[in-house]
């Protein structure tokens, strides 16, 4: 019964997304690009070469397809619609309704994730399933662990969103860093390049940082990179940095709704 | 209990300024200059369940700022609130589901799909069943009829339309007190009057608390018998609306019309010596003669004005609502016997 209302939530952001038909086609034409300059990219740099840094090449393009696809899942806009809300004095409303306004925008993002992954990375993984001679393993335990850390991928992701969204109170305009922070996932995510390829201390630092549990660690458990006992590991680092970043979110929060100015009369 | 009960309720902003010059501006960088303003200033008031009282003032006088902290969004510097028997900000999530909120100027629908899926959704988030919603929501359909309108997404509907899309939504969940925040701003004369006979209906229906806000006054006359005016941060009156109008409304105003041409000072000529203030509305070309509401005076008065020009139009006008609001911040307090 109380869960009722995020379900809704989850159900209006499906026809959210279905009222902007132009979005999604566009998204997908954009998606099928990027995978297709990262598969000619990845096998011009292998040219000949067995492996680089213990992935082979069939590896690697299948790093890459299931890295953009699982994207499509975890990513969302919610920090810039939450600055927006900010900004525009919108949250005003959002204030009034008996619900947890983050619990309530996590629901729009898994929404929107569930509605991508379904209509956007399924049949794009089909398409380039058959243009590209990339190869995928069909070992259900894979899919299984591959499950469960996308979506504590998504967790990681919106959590960080959140937050920068969260920061629109204390600095009235963060489109800057926004896009830093846009920035700094696609990179230390391992969606551009795998976390492997790395200097050492490089790798050292980001195993403190919660980046590299938002794209390397499930598309290096789809591609069979890391063994079991290494994808479980993997996964409990996941899950530790979603309880993690649960606590600044929630301070800051606080701390937000105490000082609250709403824009705008 | 009352629906509203506030105690020297205060909420300061810090204002600041922006230092001039490329200097300046580089100053501000590090420190910047503000000072404390206070947006409401130690006001108090109360308001019993089923009244309909009329917040007015001029922009910026305080009015969203009480009706944000009443609706538990701004934490009050300092004062009590208790609304509903609760307190806004402590309680919110609990407190929320008592209230309806309309701002006129924000919408609390989704804009990008149908007006029925955001009913559906706020009916879930509200926890109404499906009997309340059928038993309370056709009824509140019918009569704004918006029927029509539900399966349109929000995007595609007029002002007016939206704004009665808005107020079946606040009243999802048949809450005791509702609050309107400008909800007539922009809306065509049909529309307005629709609103205020429904909001009437559900008063009377439920004796439903309403708080509204507006610079439109023929609102306030229609539907509240008490405003609470407030300036600058204070409250400068609290009571009746119709004694406000009998105390200090107790001018005429004579408007003339002349079938030939005349100026202000030659009118001013004819009364000098009488207690009349002249006004000239230059595009309608009408002289207006403030005055005492005395009989004696008024009639004098036209008698010398017909004597002296030919005259196209005569109207006696007791004082508008709005011109005593605008005397009273004018003089910024009110002085009633």
């Amino acid at each position: 019964m109380k869960l009722d209302k995020y379900i809704e939530m989850i159900r209006i952001r499906f026809l959210m997304m279905l009222a902007y038909r132009t979005n999604y086609y566009t998204g997908i034409l954009i998606y099928s690009i990027n995978i297709g300059a990262y598969y000619f990219l990845w096998t011009a740099i292998y040219a000949g070469k067995e492996e680089i840094q213990g992935l082979s090449v069939s590896q690697m393009t299948a790093y890459v397809a299931i890295s953009w696809m699982a994207r499509a899942f975890y990513f969302n806009n919610l920090d810039r619609e939450m600055a927006m809300e900010i900004m525009e004095g919108k949250v005003a409303v959002e204030l009034i309704r008996p619900y947890n306004y983050l619990g309530m925008k996590t629901m729009e993002g898994l929404g929107e994730g569930i509605f991508r992954l379904f209509l956007f990375s399924l049949p794009g993984l089909v398409i380039v399933y058959l243009i590209f001679p990339i190869h995928f393993t069909w070992d259900l335990s894979v899919w299984g662990l591959f499950a469960l850390s996308i979506l504590l991928s998504f967790f990681i992701n919106t959590e960080l969103n959140l937050l920068t969204g969260i920061t629109t109170f204390f600095l009235y305009n963060n489109a800057g860093l926004i896009r830093a922070k846009r920035v700094i996932i696609d990179l230390f995510s391992g969606l551009l390049l795998p976390i492997s390829f790395f200097p050492g201390w490089v790798q050292s630092i980001m195993k403190f940082l919660p980046f590299q549990g938002i794209s390397y660690v499930p598309s290096m458990i789809f591609t069979k990179g890391f063994s079991h006992q290494e994808a479980w590991a993997a996964i409990g680092q996941q899950f530790i940095w979603v309880v993690i970043l649960i606590l600044p979110i929630q301070l800051l929060w606080y701390i937000a709704k105490k000082q609250l100015i709403i824009q705008g009369g | 209990m009352n629906a509203i009960e506030v105690k020297n309720l205060r909420k300061e902003f810090k204002a600041y300024s922006s230092r001039s010059g490329l200097k300046g501006a580089f100053r501000d960088l590090f420190t910047r200059n503000y000072k404390v303003v206070p947006a409401v200033n130690n006001i108090s008031f109360s308001v019993s369940q089923g009244e309909m009282v009329g917040y007015i003032g001029e922009n910026g006088a305080g009015k969203s700022t009480t009706i944000k902290m009443l609706t538990g969004i701004l934490t009050p510097t300092s004062g009590d609130i208790r609304v509903n028997g609760m307190n806004p900000h402590k309680e919110r999530e609990k407190f929320v589901r008592t209230i309806g909120v309309v701002f006129g100027q924000r919408s609390q629908l989704w804009w990008d799909i149908a007006v029925q899926e955001s009913f559906r959704l706020l009916k879930k988030v509200y926890k109404v069943t499906d009997e309340q919603y059928d038993d309370h929501m056709q009824h509140v359909i019918k009569t704004l009829d918006i029927e029509p309108l539900l399966d349109k997404p929000v995007r595609k509907l007029s002002l007016g339309q939206r704004m009665r899309c808005e107020l079946a939504a606040a009243l999802i969940h048949n809450p005791p007190l509702l609050f309107l925040d400008e909800p007539t701003i922009g809306l065509d004369v049909l529309v307005k009057l629709k609103i205020r006979e429904f909001l009437k209906e559900i008063n009377q229906k439920y004796n439903t608390t309403i708080l509204l806000t507006t610079h439109d006054l023929s609102d306030i006359e229609a539907l509240c018998e008490r405003v609470i005016m407030l300036d600058e941060g204070k409250v400068i009156y609290d009571g009746a609306l119709h004694h406000l109008k009998e105390n200090l409304a107790d001018g005429k105003e004579l408007h003339f019309q002349f079938l030939e041409q005349v100026d202000l000072p030659a009118v001013k000529k004819l009364t000098s010596g009488m207690p009349v203030k002249w006004d000239l509305d230059e595009k309608e070309q009408v002289f207006i003669a403030n005055l005492e509401n005395d009989d004696l005076l008024i009639s004098q008065v036209i008698a010398i004005v017909v004597a002296a020009f030919k005259i196209k139009d005569i109207k006696i006008n007791e004082t508008s609502t709005e011109e005593i609001i605008r005397n009273i911040y004018e003089k910024g307090a009110v002085e009633v016997g």
